[in-house]
Parts: C-alpha cells; sequence; structure tokens
C-alpha cells in the first residue's frame, strides 16, 4: 500500500505496541505477548505490503490476511483501525460485552476479518481454500496466513502444508511467529517442533528465516515471497514474546493476561523512549 | 432461475420413481449442476468413488479438489473457497465429514456463516460389512446442536436430486446425509422439496410416524400394516430435521394419540429428540423413539442390521400397537 520507509514502518510498529497495550488494559484481559511479538510482521503487512481498501473491506482484488493465531486479536483489531477500516474509539471496548472486537476475530462482527478464528490449526487450510478460489478467478492477489509456533503442534497444519504443496499454490504465504513460547511453557519443553526450517522445507514449501523484529529484514522476505512461483513460502520470524516491553519479553506468564495500569504507564513510557 | 427450474424437471423424467441409492442421485445431480453453474465446487477426501463426486471429479477436474485423507482441512479448504464465492461441495463419509472435522465445521463453517455445503454418504448403519467404525449414528445430533446449520436427510433418489438442488440456491451451511444402500423410490412425482418443508403422505387419526430417510420407506409398510388391521396410521417424510416443520408436526400430533419417530441413527440428538424436544414444550402426547438404542453399529447385510436394531416395519407396528394399548 504505502512506500517502502523502514523509518516509517518501525514507526507505525510502535503505535501499533502502544494501542495494543492500551487496549489490553483497558479491557483488564487478553493475550499481550503473542500480539507484541508479531506487531512488525503485522504492521509490514498492513502499511506496506498488502493490496487492500480499508473504505471497501471485501474489495474483490485485496490480499487477504488470515490470523490463523486468532488469540493475536488485538493485534489485527489495532492494525485494521489504524488504517481506518474502523474508528479507533472502538478499541476500548474489546472483549466487552455487545463489541464487535469479541476475545477472539469474529467475520461477522468486525469487517476486515476474513475469518473468525481462535480454535487454532485451521487457519492455513481456509487460506489454501481461497488462494484456490482466485486462481479460479485468474486473480493475482496473495494470502497471507499467520500462525504462532505452538499451533504448528496442531495436525491440521501439515494436512494444509501437505494442500498448498500438492497445489502448488504459490499464491499463499505463511508466517510463523517463533516466539518460542505457548501457554505452558517453552514450545521446546512442551512438544518440540524444531526443527522447522527442514519439516516446511520437507513438505514442498519455500522457508525464508528471519530475524522477525528486523523490518527490512522482513520487508525483503515478502517481496521474495511474491518472487518464488510453483510453491507456497513460508516465513520463519524469530520473535521475542512480549517484544517491545522489557518486562514482558520473553515472559510465558504474559502468554494470557492483560497489562495492569502501572505496567502499563511503565511500558508507554519505555516505548517512548526508545524513539 | 427459470432455466434451472425446467432443468431440473427434465431430470426428474429419468429418476422419479426410481430405486436407487440417494448416494447416486448425489452423484449425478452434482454433475448436472457442474454443466450449469461455473462457480460449483468439489471436495473429497479420497472417498470420491464411494461418494460419487467422481462424477464431477472426471467431468470437471479443475473445479474438482481431493484434499486426500485430511478432513479436518477438507472442511477448512472448502471454507476458503466458499470465502472466494464459490459454492464448494465437500464430501466424504458421514461419520468422518461430521465426527473427525466437527470442531472445524463448527469455528470455521458454521461461526462464519459459510456456504458451505457438506454431503456426506455412508449414513447410518446400513454400510453394512464395514462396521461400527464406518457406521455414523451420531451425525445428525452432531449438525443439529451447531447454530446456522441446516440438516437435511432425503428419502429417496427422486427427493435426494431436489435437495441438492435447492441447497445450491440457498445461502449457509447445510450439511446432507446420503446413504450407501439402495431404497425404494417412495416420493411422489409431483413432490417438490422446500427446506423446512416436511410431507406428510397422510395424517392419521390413531398414530403418525415421523420419519427421515431410509426409515420412511419403512414407515410406509408399517403403516400399511397397520391400516390393514384397522389402525389409522399416517406417515410424514421429515426430511428436513433443521429447522423442523413444526406446523406440520403439530397439526399432526393434534390429530392423533400416539407419534413414532423413526431414524437410522442413535434416539439420543437426532429426529427422535428433536421431536420430542418440541412437543415437550408445545403438545402433549404420547411419543415412541425408533432407533438405534445408545449402541455401536456391527458388521453384517444392512436388512440383517436393521433388523438386528429393531429398524423394521414389524418393529414399527409393534410399538405402536403396544403404545396404543396404554
Amino acid at each position: 500500500m504505502d512506500k517502502r520507509d523502514t523509518a516509517f514502518l518501525k514507526q507505525q510498529a510502535k503505535r501499533v505496541r502502544i494501542e495494543i497495550l492500551k487496549m489490553l488494559t483497558e479491557a483488564g484481559s487478553g493475550h499481550t505477548g503473542g500480539s507484541l511479538s508479531a506487531a512488525d510482521v503485522v504492521t509490514a503487512l498492513y502499511f506496506y505490503k498488502m493490496r487492500h481498501r480499508p473504505d471497501v473491506p471485501n474489495w474483490r482484488e485485496r490480499d487477504r490476511f488470515i490470523l490463523s493465531k486468532g488469540h493475536a486479536a488485538p493485534l489485527l483489531y489495532v492494525v485494521l483501525a489504524l488504517t481506518g477500516y474502523f474508528d479507533t474509539l472502538l478499541l476500548k471496548t474489546l472483549r466487552k460485552i455487545g463489541s464487535p472486537l469479541q476475545g477472539h476475530p469474529c467475520s461477522k462482527t468486525l469487517p476486515g476479518v476474513e475469518i473468525s478464528t481462535g480454535s487454532l490449526g485451521q487457519g492455513l487450510s481456509v487460506s489454501n481454500g481461497i488462494a484456490i478460489g482466485l486462481k479460479i478467478d485468474n486473480l493475482n492477489s496473495r494470502v497471507y496466513c499467520l500462525l504462532g509456533d505452538g499451533e504448528t503442534q496442531e495436525g491440521q497444519v501439515w494436512e494444509a502444508a501437505m494442500t498448498a504443496a500438492h497445489y502448488k499454490l504459490d499464491n499463499v504465504c505463511a508466517i510463523i511467529d517463533l516466539n518460542g513460547l505457548q501457554i505452558d511453557g517453552p514450545v521446546s519443553k512442551v512438544k518440540a517442533i524444531e526443527p522447522v526450517a527442514s519439516k516446511w522445507s520437507a513438505f514442498g514449501w519455500n522457508v525464508i528465516d528471519i530475524d522477525g523484529h528486523d523490518m527490512e529484514a522482513i520487508l525483503n522476505a515478502f517481496d521474495e515471497a511474491e518472487t518464488v512461483k510453483g510453491r507456497p513460502s513460508v516465513i520463519l520470524a524469530h520473535t521475542v514474546k512480549g517484544k517491545g516491553v522489557s518486562f514482558f519479553e520473553g515472559k510465558v506468564e504474559y502468554h494470557g493476561i492483560a497489562p495492569t495500569r502501572d505496567e502499563l504507564e511503565m511500558a508507554l513510557k519505555e516505548l517512548d523512549g526508545n524513539g | 432461475m427459470g432455466e434451472i427450474v425446467k432443468d431440473t424437471r427434465e431430470g426428474r423424467q429419468s429418476i422419479v420413481g426410481k430405486s436407487m441409492a440417494t448416494r447416486d442421485a448425489y452423484g449425478e445431480t452434482l454433475l448436472e449442476l457442474g454443466k450449469k453453474r461455473d462457480n460449483i465446487v468439489v471436495l473429497d477426501a479420497d472417498l470420491s468413488g464411494s461418494t460419487k463426486t467422481g462424477k464431477f471429479a472426471k467431468a470437471f477436474p479443475d473445479r474438482f479438489y481431493n484434499i486426500g485423507i485430511a478432513e479436518q482441512d477438507m472442511i477448512g479448504t472448502a471454507s476458503g473457497l466458499a470465502l472466494s464465492g464459490k459454492i464448494p461441495f465437500a464430501s466424504t463419509f458421514a461419520v468422518f465429514e461430521t465426527g473427525r472435522a466437527w470442531e472445524q465445521i463448527r469455528q470455521t463453517v458454521c461461526y462464519s456463516n459459510l456456504n458451505v455445503k457438506l454431503i456426506a454418504s455412508h449414513g447410518g448403519i446400513t454400510v453394512g460389512e464395514d462396521g461400527a467404525s464406518h457406521q455414523s449414528t451420531e451425525d445428525i445430533a452432531l449438525m443439529r446442536v451447531l447454530p446456522n446449520m441446516t440438516v437435511i436427510v432425503p428419502s429417496d433418489g427422486y427427493e435426494t436430486m431436489q435437495v441438492i438442488n435447492a441447497i445450491a440456491d440457498f445461502y449457509g451451511p447445510v450439511y446432507v446425509r446420503l446413504g450407501r444402500a439402495k431404497v425404494p423410490a417412495v416420493m411422489p412425482a409431483e413432490y417438490e422439496f422446500k427446506i423446512g418443508k416436511a410431507y406428510p403422505f397422510h395424517i392419521g387419526r390413531d398414530a403418525n410416524i415421523v420419519a427421515m430417510g431410509i426409515m420412511v420407506s419403512i414407515a410406509i409398510e408399517a403403516a400399511r400394516i397397520l391400516n390393514d388391521s384397522g389402525i389409522d396410521a399416517g406417515v410424514i417424510n421429515m426430511s428436513t430435521v433443521k429447522p423442523l416443520d413444526t406446523g406440520t408436526l403439530l397439526n399432526a400430533a393434534r390429530s392423533c394419540r400416539l407419534i413414532v419417530t423413526a431414524e437410522e441413527h442413535s434416539i439420543i440428538g437426532g429426529l427422535g429428540s428433536a421431536v420430542s424436544e418440541f412437543l415437550s414444550e408445545n403438545f402433549l402426547v404420547q411419543v415412541r423413539r425408533i432407533g438405534i438404542k445408545d449402541s455401536f453399529g456391527c458388521s453384517g447385510k444392512p436388512e440383517e442390521l436393521l433388523k438386528l436394531y429393531g429398524l423394521t416395519a414389524d418393529d414399527i407396528v409393534e410399538t405402536v400397537k403396544e403404545a396404543l394399548k396404554k
């Protein structure tokens, strides 16, 4: 959408993190760690890579974003609001009764949400279906699907991985948010998923390994993925859970809880202090 | 629209009055639909020969996706195709379609209210020799509980053809249960299927049998035996289990002393439950449920299994006579 301006995008990512923290504090519950870890990647998609029209959410030729790790709903809501899908005032209603901003994304209540998610492991299959439909219609739109690392313990992810490769869905780009933590602890301790790169490679995917907080690397990865034909691409984004707020970083406890008012104040100071 | 109706009527000539498996009627109808509409896409999970989607696959290879032995992924892929504006028909055996992929149907198809058509073959115990692992006796319960879902169980080939055409014109998730074995033709040539509309063959003054699927023809036989012995028994084909045709049901209940439900499904959660739930809150009448009594199926010939599980015309007759004595 926008021009490739790394400094601008970094600034937007910071704004996104600030809004995530504010809305989570207001809600009093929600998933902090996994929203912050994927903030740079998703900012890059909505503010740079994807072709989309916030004023026409169902624009036929748009690129699609599927949030398979639905618990990162705060991140999705913030980028949708900041890019103009709805009023940012709505962010204050997260998780409240009657709000279109459900605890996990609901496509029936909020424009810009392509499909309701929250139960893990299902988004990549949906992405494949959309991608097939786009090919049938000769549209060159792309489908981006964000998964959690723990999420890849779901068997359906690998069923979908096979489908995308079999049908040569080069318009599918998966991103794995490798923040290394899941609810019960480190992914490596709960149930190891390594070696991640060779697994996806063996399943027929083009694998791009990056630092998921390096904006330049993120942009390069998305651009590279678009040039690969005949097979789907997966971006392995190595990230830090809770990224941007030192006292949340790498803390498994902050998977599913919101900041307190005091924590929010400290977090905002810290984010403001970092340029 | 007019053209489709005309074509449907042409198709009717060959299928009305014909004894056939409902899955065969599905295969033929899907092929015809594919010729008429290029937004119909079909998915299967390695059972296209048995579900009869293979006919469509052969004619339209570019609109057929074999997802392999991966039912959960099939449901997700079908959902994505629906989001792209296609009308996906996703087929496999009833046990795998509704059981293996239930939560995918709940989260992705029903919660988002997607236009996905779930057409399952091999419903019930008349799957036969393959045994309990492949006999679906819980699918109606599993699908009926989901918000936004429509549940249909056609009784014969002719009705199946109409059902498949009707749901292609209807927006929303639909589950259609089909059978493996050949069934007698029961629906008359003038019959017009409408979603949510039951078909009463006759409303009895003593008892009415509310049936779905293969049990409709068996109920008709039972009613004939009962009428011969002086009991006025009617039969209602409740092919749409959800939404239930409560108007027809209430009318039947008010006309008689006994309602009997007949289904090739567990008596828990299926047609018997749906009818009982409605009647218990709206009109008090005796109810008896013919169906599988909280057990798994087993291997055997379809007719042997119907006998073993108490799903024959004689079983219905006995149940009616016993209940009317009270």
